[in-house]
């Protein structure tokens, strides 16, 4: 690494450092875009900008806006399995699905006394990351690839929305909570933060907001460190070339199924998020429209870099809203158009392009 | 009598799912098998042959010709389609999922918003006739016929063809071809437009059963994805005994459970058979007669 000069974070030798400051020089590196002084005070100014957000917008902004960012870690997911490691997943919903049941399913049999929520959170994203696990196993290890893994993905996400829509009878209960068919389940409660005096209750609004952001925010340095660690190189390795990757001794059923799992994961962390922001969940959640829309957020931002795969789901988010407002009708269009033109023009996405010109411009924030 | 009732009707279930299967898949698999690509607007290319089929129907054309001029539209605009987006995309066939879906939300959302949300059909042709004491709908017959009909049609135009000589040399050897003076670029352009046909010939088949919304490309689409994907790359060897086995799936499961369990097993089917046999039936087939 011939620039590390210039950036801020120490360059004493690997051998010398400490484990955590090896993982903290990690947020730099060859799989992620932006370094340096530069790349850093304009993440800490959006972040500070987001943080002040709420105090110069209505409630009903900052609640949409905690709605946008509910979706990011799906989208950041899906970057993961498909723009660093290859695999292009159409089953990213149902994990998503899965993980917004079961966090429904235990919220409504529990209730939500001493943080209880939270637990249930935790158990609904280990389990969509266990599914997502074992769907990995089955594919990779069945050496599965290129377009079938978008057909066994796809195929996952409608056998569990026909199931599910299939499951409005009263047989059909786990405990008090009623599955209700195409209607989906509601009546769950929202996240809880057990507080001295009463319990606080994280409704779309300013709380879940703030909760929101930190997530977004530790989960995407997080994704940067490892993605930089050997773990993320070798995701990359198999992306360019997986013979190469297999010749050079890597297990690459592993690498991919572990991927897999974890963009499950942030998937399902998604499902309970979203159901927990809106209090219901519905089995057209995981549908062909549904399972759709990550891919178009992810293609559209730029799959290979998880900066320009964040921007742009929510810049997209942003953009089919405010045109859903203004003319429903035509969204569709437009969102079809803008990915046709994305694949055509950009194939490495718009965000991610429009980020490579400005680092050019600047010359250092270059990767 | 009771038995041959009985029969007829297991058979007629089994021939139905058979032939919607065979027809719907038709065209993916042309696509799919022959160049690779897969096309998720095939659903909406039904849709404009079942829009045009009704339209020209409803104008005086009578229903066959009608058909005709539904498969003709869609495979003209499958051409057109395949010359300024699909071309880019050969070496990148994650890519031509994604841009192809994206065609296919244009063309819903777009004959959506310019011919509403519903259009006049033509109602089922033939009448019924009656075996036991269930009538059956005698046009599925037909469509039963049309199904063998497709296949036989479809194994000339390969096989017994120049056309269908030449586009298989350009499937399994691009660069000899080239080589050869086989002009492939209009070869690729002309297999997309003849899967967009067919995917257009079962949009106009299936448009008297039907009503006519703009998302009824969606109710082909899953089952046409099944149909390939287990038979393979070869439609004859692959996609026909694949539409045979999951037509006894779908149909009995139908029976037996309802129509989202019949769903449900095919989902299965493909999931399993993908991971049991990686290049379809028709890989299989072939390695074990060799």
């Amino acid at each position: 690494m011939p620039e590390v000069s210039g950036s801020f974070l120490d360059d004493t030798p690997v051998e010398q450092r400490s484990r955590a400051a090896i993982w903290l020089s990690r947020l730099e590196g060859p799989q992620t875009m932006g370094r340096g002084p530069v790349f850093w005070a304009v993440v800490v100014l959006a972040v500070l900008g987001a943080a002040i957000y709420p105090q110069f917008t209505n409630p009903f902004a900052v609640g949409n806006t905690a709605y946008f960012m509910v979706w990011t870690f799906m989208a950041m997911g899906l970057g993961v399995v498909w723009g660093y490691t290859g695999a292009l997943s159409f089953g990213q919903t149902a994990f998503f699905g899965v993980a917004g049941y079961a966090y429904g399913i235990l919220t409504i049999n529990v209730g939500a006394a001493f943080g209880f929520t939270w637990v249930a959170l935790i158990i609904s994203v280990a389990l969509a990351g266990l599914i997502a696990l074992l769907i990995g196993y089955f594919m990779f290890y069945g050496r599965i690839r290129g377009v079938f893994i978008g057909i066994v993905t796809l195929s996952v996400t409608l056998v569990f929305e026909t199931f599910m829509a299939q499951t409005a009878g009263p047989q059909w209960r786990v405990g008090d909570a009623r599955l209700n068919g195409f209607n989906g389940m509601s009546g769950m409660p929202p996240l809880t933060i057990p507080w001295f005096g009463g319990d606080i209750l994280l409704y779309p609004g300013i709380g879940l907001y703030y909760t929101l952001l930190a997530m977004v925010v530790l989960c995407y340095l997080g994704l940067r460190m490892l993605l930089n660690a050997p773990f993320g190189n070798v995701l990359v390795a198999i992306r360019e070339n997986p013979e190469r990757a297999e010749m050079l001794g890597y297990d690459i059923r592993l690498y991919q199924m572990l991927a897999f799992g974890l963009g499950g994961a942030l998937a399902g962390l998604s499902g309970a998020l979203y159901t927990a922001w809106g209090q219901y969940i519905t089995p057209s959640s995981m549908g062909l429209t549904a399972a759709a829309l990550p891919i178009v957020w992810v293609a559209v931002g730029g799959r290979r870099d998880i900066t320009a795969t964040l921007l742009g789901t929510l810049a997209v988010l942003y953009a089919f809203q405010t045109l859903t407002i203004y003319g429903s009708q035509y969204a569709l269009i437009v969102m079809g158009a803008l990915l046709v033109f994305t694949v055509l023009v950009t194939p490495d996405g718009l965000i991610a392009t429009a980020m490579e010109r400005i680092g050019r411009l600047f010359g250092k924030t270059r990767r | 009598m009771e038995l041959f009732a009985t029969i007829f009707a297991m058979t007629y279930q089994f021939g139905d799912a058979f032939a919607f299967l065979v027809i719907s898949c038709a065209g993916l698999a042309v696509i799919f098998g022959m160049m690779g690509i897969i096309n998720l607007a095939h659903g909406e290319f039904i849709m404009c042959g079942a829009y045009v089929t009704a339209a020209s129907a409803r104008a005086g054309l009578p229903l066959p010709l009608a058909i005709l001029c539904g498969a003709l539209v869609a495979g003209i605009v499958g051409m057109a389609i395949e010359r300024t987006v699909v071309r880019h995309l050969y070496h990148r066939p994650l890519d031509s999922i994604i841009a192809t879906w994206g065609i296919s939300l244009i063309a819903t959302q777009g004959v959506l918003i310019v011919l509403g949300s519903t259009m006049q059909g033509i109602g089922t042709p033939l009448g019924s006739i009656t075996v036991g004491d269930r009538s059956y709908s005698a046009y599925r017959l037909v469509l039963m016929a049309a199904a063998i009909g497709l296949l036989v049609g479809l194994y000339l135009l390969f096989y017994h063809t120049r056309f269908g000589v030449i586009a298989r040399a350009t499937i399994q050897r691009p660069q000899m071809a080239r080589a050869l003076g086989v002009d492939t670029r209009r070869i690729y352009g002309l297999t997309f437009g003849l899967g967009a046909a067919l995917a257009g010939l079962a949009g106009g088949l299936y448009a008297p059963t039907m009503t006519m919304v703009p998302t009824m490309g969606s109710t082909f689409i899953v089952e046409s994805f099944v149909t390939v994907v287990v038979g393979g790359a070869d439609i004859f060897v692959g996609a026909a005994p694949a539409a045979a086995i999951l037509a006894v799936i779908k149909a009995s499961l139908t029976a037996w459970y309802g129509q989202l369990f019949g769903q449900i097993g095919l989902l299965v089917a493909v999931i399993i058979v993908i991971r049991v046999l990686p290049g379809g039936l028709s890989a299989w087939l072939k390695r074990s007669k060799q």
